[in-house]
């Protein structure tokens, strides 16, 4: 489990390395997603989201699984979706802009933005598991 | 660089970065609730991915921040990296209580909704789509009430 973190994360990160050194784009997925939707120009928007997409594909063509059941209720499925949304335009950014690509340019707004977003879902969780659950 | 190389290359990163957050586990909410699950069964896995992935993304964007320019020879402006604003606070606390009551952030929701069209599975495709909305949303609310005295490059990429 803690290799494949490892692994996993430095795969993201020369993904995201290759798309700043090659197309001089920066992989956040909330810019991605939300210039889509604002109708932005930008073709290589598009190629990386297929991108993605292809992965989910070919992984389960080679009979692998994509672990990812969302075990509630369809309110709360649409209020965190409604939050990650509305919140991460409104931050400029998500734990692959901030998170990956902005830590990596050692900016402080990155750095407050992400240091923000990971307190506050630990504070959520512990509410949500500990406090509200009862446990 | 060769400008069919030049055009496959988002495709390329955006397959890289898929296989990445499959492979790191960063597609199960259950392995990210348990990372922010400090006072619980803590599993701290998936600071390695972050690890992992910032120790690649500095040295690529430290060259490209100070040279200007990409290997490609493009110039490249980097957003802002100084200006707290409100909003930078307020998105990304907001944020926080989505991700920490889904356990899903935009990538791996993306990954998981393709993953149940194919599947059958429409829990993870009504999450991307309440995302989606919550960007609309926004994109309205900020057309009514624009930023201020942000810096162009705030503006512009956003970051």
């Amino acid at each position: 489990m803690y290799l494949q973190a490892l692994e996993g994360g430095l795969l993201i990160g020369i993904a995201a390395s290759l798309l700043l050194l090659g197309s001089g784009q920066i992989a956040g997925i909330s810019g991605v997603l939300g210039s889509l939707v604002e109708r932005r120009p930008g073709a290589w928007r598009w190629a990386f989201l297929a991108g993605l997409i292809v992965a989910v594909l070919l992984v389960r063509l080679a009979g692998g699984v994509v672990p990812g059941q969302l075990a509630m209720g369809w309110p709360l499925i649409v209020g965190s979706g409604l939050l990650v949304g509305f919140g991460t335009r409104l931050g400029s950014g998500c734990t692959s802009g901030h998170g990956l690509c902005g830590m990596g340019n050692l900016s402080t707004r990155s750095l407050v933005a992400t240091l923000i977003f990971m307190l506050v879902a630990m504070v959520t969780v512990f509410v949500v598991r500990h406090l509200l659950a009862g446990g | 660089m060769n400008q069919t190389i030049q055009k496959a290359i988002p495709f390329l990163s955006g397959l890289i970065f898929g296989f990445g957050l499959i492979l790191s586990g960063m597609t199960d909410p259950l392995r990210i609730q348990a990372f922010l699950d400090v006072f619980g069964q803590w599993n701290p896995s998936m600071a390695l991915v972050m690890g992992g992935a910032i120790a690649v993304t500095l040295p690529a964007y430290t060259y490209v921040r100070l040279r200007g320019r990409n290997l490609a020879g493009i110039a490249v402006t980097l957003p802002d990296r100084k200006t707290i604003t409100p909003r930078l606070l307020i998105g990304s606390a907001l944020f926080g209580v989505g991700w920490g009551l889904s356990g899903v952030c935009p990538g791996p929701g993306i990954l998981i909704a393709f993953n149940g069209l194919l599947a059958g599975v429409w829990a993870p495709v009504l999450f991307l789509l309440s995302v989606l909305a919550g960007m609309l949303l926004y994109a309205a609310w900020s057309r009514r009430v624009p930023a201020v005295n942000l810096p162009r490059s705030v503006q512009v990429n956003g970051l």
